[in-house]
């Protein structure tokens, strides 16, 4: 969209570009740019930094990257004196199930409200829209209630299940399927193919940019979440990832300091987020440079 | 499982006459609703349900021994909510530091959050700069990252001698001990002109059972981390929106109004500013409503300390519920709060559909006769 929007632009660009006044402009939109930059990147290298320090190193110089002397002590104890390897494994596991369960299930749904004619589907699309409206934070104690309920609090099905499905992602799905033409699943339609053949064979396979969207935003969105560990389960076997660092810093180790260990539990822990938000970014500059190009 | 069901429809055959008077769409209506039921059975059940349940706890005095759900659970009516509202007492002491809390860090995150999401995509939309791609990145990475993680980092950058106070050393300014500092912002700039002990009026006296000067207090030294922290995660999110905006506004507009003498300022003021308004309004709203539902960050950084100047309403609910077993506080503070979130998106909409529509209007009034 941006290489869209530059081209007609460019000899009014190059125009403006001369003169002193608009070299001014640029050296100020660096600097900008600049400052920003290691605000917000900064951080992360001070942390990635001090992972790899001795405590006393990283309690007197926490501004300095540079590890002096280096040590993975730090790192050692992560694995050797927490439950780390476990939390990990539970994420992993928590990740994939609602990644998967909300990418079915989302564009399911999301088919039927966009091409399927069925009574109640006006009325259903509103609830979606109220549902998203739901601030997730005020509904602490109530899934904690009918997890207890149904007798799935401290389970496993409790951390997955609850989240297997979700408002926005139903949204998104709808919002592509209607932006597919009709005319493709109507000849499959005709040749026969039965409505769930249709979207799994002929639908689905389109809707790729928006499965990978959903796909992201899912497991970002699980493996970051918080809050609804926290009231799904109590035993430290079931912790996740965020559930165990929040231990770690607030809970039974205390607020004792051991920052290199504390620093480098959640750089571990937000690699795959990191890894995937690389490939996310391509993925987008890619579909940009594709789009410009056809135009 | 789900897909076995949902093939049935498909490929068992129905009477045949019916099918073809239904046609290619005859079994939609049932094929529609199998496609959607795994949807509503989940958010049925662990959304609508347990609001209707969490309203009923509300309404008791259930401590989270057995289930709430028997007659041996005494019902008290709304004496939950008048605990938050009217009584005078602890509860509701904490409840209104905690709205009080929320009001000033609402205050300082939704308008700094977007004029920086603004500013920072209007820089990335430069088109004399390069590398700009990089900077999009970077502004918006920490958006991704999880709350927890990035709430440790912080812990660590915001220690009594940690990074932050060690750059205001370099500046020559003694920092605070962040997390241990209840002291608020606003009663530090009264000291700052001489008003050190509180005039009596203020202390005698004021609403909801929080003198005037505690309700003047400002966020706490420790809440300002907090929102520097919230400040620092959210608004590259922001600018992702802002920049798609600001790439649909045309260029051509832009240089018109150029030729017409305009300046930076009015050309930002009276062309792009009006285009993106739709974009503002969404990231007002979504910043509203996100920052009254401030939690993982709290939880991890302070705790509602110190002093309870850190204390949030969707904490304090959750504190009151895990912590003191007192469930039924616990839900009615949800509820408030679900309240407070659901009134103010109304709110906003409404002062923006209003100011928005004439003002629209009076822009093209005056423009396009000027322009043609």
């Amino acid at each position: 969209m941006a290489v869209l929007t530059d081209r007609p632009a460019a000899p009014v660009a190059r125009r403006a570009d001369r003169g002193p006044r608009a070299r001014v402009n640029r050296i100020l939109g660096y600097a900008v740019l600049i400052a920003f930059g290691l605000v917000f990147l900064y951080p992360f290298v001070i942390q990635l930094g001090n992972s790899l320090k001795t405590e006393p190193d990283a309690a007197a110089n926490p501004l300095s990257p540079i590890p002096d002397p280096l040590t993975l002590a730090g790192f050692e104890r992560i694995f050797a004196g927490t439950n780390f390897p476990l939390w990990l494994g539970n994420s992993l596991l928590v990740t994939v199930l609602v990644t998967l369960g909300r990418v079915f299930f989302d564009s399911l749904a999301g088919y039927a409200l966009a091409r399927l004619r069925f009574r109640g589907r006006a009325g259903l699309f509103a609830a979606v829209i109220a549902v998203m409206a739901v601030p997730g934070v005020v509904l602490l104690i109530p899934k904690f209630l009918v997890l207890k309920q149904l007798g799935l609090y401290d389970s496993y099905a409790g951390l997955v299940v609850p989240l297997l499905a979700d408002a926005a992602g139903v949204f998104i799905m709808k919002q592509f399927f209607e932006s597919v033409p009709v005319s493709v699943e109507e000849a499959a339609r005709i040749d026969g193919a039965g409505v769930f053949r249709t979207f799994w064979s002929v639908v689905l396979p389109m809707a790729r940019p928006a499965l990978i969207t959903l796909t992201i935003l899912s497991f970002q969105g699980s493996w970051n979440e918080f809050p609804h560990s926290l009231v799904s389960v109590q035993d430290p076997d079931l912790f996740t990832l965020p559930r165990g660092l929040a231990d770690l810093v607030s809970g039974s180790l205390g607020k004792g300091t051991q920052y290199p260990l504390k620093l480098g539990a959640a750089l571990l822990a937000t690699i795959p987020v990191a890894v995937l938000f690389v490939i996310f970014q391509r993925y987008f500059v890619r579909g940009a440079n594709e789009g410009a190009d056809k135009g | 499982m789900a897909t076995e069901a949902l093939r049935a429809p498909a490929t068992t055959p129905v009477r045949p006459p019916r099918r073809r008077r239904g046609g290619v769409r005859g079994n939609e209506n049932v094929a529609g609703w199998l496609f959607v039921a795994p949807v509503i059975v989940i958010l049925g059940l662990f959304l609508l349900l347990p609001i209707l349940m969490a309203l009923w706890v509300s309404l008791t005095d259930w401590n989270g021994q057995g289930s709430p759900f028997t007659g041996d659970v005494p019902f008290v009516g709304g004496k939950n909510y008048s605990r938050l509202f009217t009584e005078d007492g602890l509860d509701r002491r904490d409840f209104m530091t905690s709205i009080r809390n929320n009001m000033y860090y609402v205050g300082i995150v939704v308008p700094v959050q977007t004029v920086l999401a603004l500013g920072l995509a209007l820089v990335v939309n430069n088109r004399m700069l390069k590398g700009k791609g990089f900077f999009r990145s970077a502004f918006y990475f920490p958006s991704v990252t999880s709350s927890v993680a990035i709430s440790v980092v912080f812990l660590f950058l915001f220690a009594n001698s940690g990074a932050v106070n060690k750059l205001l050393g370099l500046l020559g300014v003694d920092g605070p001990e962040w997390f241990a500092d209840s002291r608020g912002v606003l009663h530090l700039l009264f000291g700052a002109v001489g008003v050190d002990t509180p005039p009596g009026a203020l202390t005698s006296g004021g609403p909801f059972g929080l003198t005037w000067w505690d309700w003047l207090a400002g966020p706490s030294v420790a809440m300002v981390s907090i929102i520097s922290l919230v400040i620092w995660t959210t608004s590259g999110t922001f600018m992702l929106m802002f920049l798609a905006a600001l790439q649909n506004v045309p260029v051509a507009l832009d240089e018109a109004s150029t030729l017409d003498g305009a300046s930076r300022w009015q050309r930002f003021r009276h062309v792009t500013l009006p285009l993106i308004k739709p974009t503002t309004f969404l990231v007002l709203t979504l910043g509203l409503i996100g920052s009254w539902q401030v939690f993982d960050q709290v939880y991890v950084m302070s705790q509602g300390d110190p002093a309870k100047t850190t204390l949030t309403p969707a904490y304090l609910s959750y504190r009151t519920a895990f912590r003191d077993f007192d469930y039924g506080a616990g839900a009615a503070i949800s509820f408030v709060l679900f309240l407070i979130i659901i009134l103010l998106t109304l709110l906003q909409r409404r002062v923006m559909a209003d100011r928005d529509e004439p003002r629209r209007a009076r822009w093209w009034r005056r423009r396009v006769p000027e322009g043609s």
